[in-house]
């Protein structure tokens, strides 16, 4: 067994706050580097390019991409042989949320009551916490920090089973349709098919975590995602949703058994500012 | 960037001005342009129904819908891209009765607005959203005017210079989402 201090977590959290909000993952930048070069309108060119210089600058600066530094969705995947010790977990998380995101000036957009109050807390806690115990004593911190214009463009479904290939395809599609310029296109894809309705929503969130350029590992679900990605860029909303053929960067499908009378589907958007950073305590 | 195709454009907007633009066109904007977001709107809004003035004279003038990330200490502002225009539909056409001219966003925009862009002659832009710190470069000067409890909801002053923006409806009422994407819908 392995002991570690939540503080090590809170310091992680923090800096993972900040880095994920300044710096633009290698291979997403990379992918929006090559989307210049092939995108076909000259409008949605100079908008990529605008994108591109904007994660450049932000990098060099230590400034947010974006001023939506969103809700703090922290993943923890904790190896059973670790124990804790300290205090309460969640509240580590929180904490270095807290400091992350007032030491290093990114907005606070949390509020306490999503229907009444709505007051802001001021530090953008509480963050969205989710814990996989997985074997092994280690743990891995991934913070994906989720703005609302694109987590707001959502969407799932409950299709029947006799609905199929195609109505999964459909049901994404017109997704992005309907999301158009909103979610901050090029997009991310993320996709989740099975389980039952918690689960289903949670695989889409997980598949945004993946690396730009990785396909699911069984070849149907990779091909479905490839499939699913070029009739996406026929859609024709473009970048900034102002027309053209790089609506999309990565379509990424996590699926999961479910029910024999379900078919559940839920796909959840990411802006190009697909900020995500982790680290292996 | 080529910028043989980008208008130069000032502020406060004139209607020469706007007429010169078209659904479509790059531009950059310099001279003063005005912050207010969601709670903003709503005060000004109900400031109206009251019989009350504005806070800020309007005319001619340009709303930037921002709420940007604090800034550190010794910049102008923090990052600085635009939110959802939609939010703002609702109070969008009470000001351009005002004599409210242009308006900076990004998304799209009701058709109680479009006619009303089009019936005042006015023009919405559109910002690349997420393109954020690179905004912030062409601002060059804030200043707090009004409702400063609302903290980044508040409405400031901001002195931009070359201000990159998209003329997305035109005071003929043409909306280049819906150009812009049926040109490369190939479905």
């Amino acid at each position: 067994m392995r002991t570690i201090d939540v503080k090590l977590v809170t310091e992680a959290v923090g800096k993972l706050c900040k880095d994920s909000c300044y710096y633009l993952p290698e291979k997403m930048m990379a992918a929006l580097e090559d989307s210049v070069a092939t995108e076909e309108s000259p409008l949605g060119k100079e908008i990529l390019e605008i994108i591109v210089e904007n994660a450049r600058l932000a990098k060099e600066t230590d400034s947010p991409i974006c001023q939506d530094t969103g809700l703090t969705v922290v993943y923890l995947e904790v190896g059973q042989d670790v124990h804790f010790e300290g205090g309460d977990l969640y509240a580590a998380v929180d904490a270095g949320v807290a400091d992350g995101y007032i030491n290093g000036y990114l907005r606070k957009s949390s509020v306490d009551d999503p229907l009444f109050e709505r007051k802001n807390t001021q530090d953008n806690t509480p963050a969205i916490t989710h814990v996989k115990i997985v074997p092994g004593e280690k743990v891995k911190i991934t913070v994906f920090p989720k703005g609302c214009g694109s987590e707001n463009m959502g969407a799932m479904k409950m299709l029947k089973p006799a609905d199929g290939v195609n109505g999964v395809i459909e049901f994404v599609l017109d997704t992005v349709r309907k999301a158009g310029p909103n979610p901050c296109p090029p997009v991310t894809v993320g996709i989740g098919i099975g389980g039952t309705m918690e689960k289903v929503a949670l695989l889409a969130k997980e598949s945004l975590f993946r690396t730009v350029g990785e396909h699911n590992p069984n070849p149907k679900y990779a091909e479905l995602e490839k499939e699913i990605l070029r009739r996406v860029n026929l859609t024709g909303v473009g970048p900034s949703g102002l027309g053209g053929t790089t609506t999309a960067v990565a379509v990424n499908i996590e699926y999961a058994p479910t029910h024999i009378g379900a078919l559940p589907v839920a796909v959840n958007l990411n802006c190009h500012a697909a900020r995500l950073a982790e680290v292996v305590l | 960037m080529s910028d043989k195709n980008i208008k130069y454009i000032t502020t406060p907007l004139t209607e020469e001005t706007i007429r010169g633009l078209k659904a479509g066109d790059s531009v950059r904007i310099t001279g003063p342009i005005y912050t207010a977001r969601d709670a903003a709107h709503k005060r000004m809004t109900e400031a109206l129904a009251r019989g009350e003035g504005l806070p800020i004279d309007i005319k001619g003038n340009v709303i930037y819908y921002v709420g940007p990330s604090p800034e550190k200490p010794g910049q102008v502002v923090g990052s600085a891209g635009p939110t959802t225009s939609g939010r703002m539909d609702q109070y969008t056409p009470t000001l351009l009765e005002q004599g409210m001219k242009g308006m900076i966003g990004k998304g799209s925009r009701s058709q109680a607005v479009i006619d009303s862009i089009v019936k005042n002659c006015a023009v919405y832009f559109v910002a690349v959203g997420g393109a954020a710190a690179v905004i912030s470069k062409s601002i060059k000067a804030q200043e707090l005017l009004a409702y400063g409890d609302l903290g980044p909801e508040a409405i400031r002053r901001y002195d931009v210079v070359d201000f990159p923006a998209i003329v997305c409806i035109d005071c003929e009422g043409n909306d280049f989402y819906k150009v812009g994407l049926a040109a490369y819908n190939k479905e």
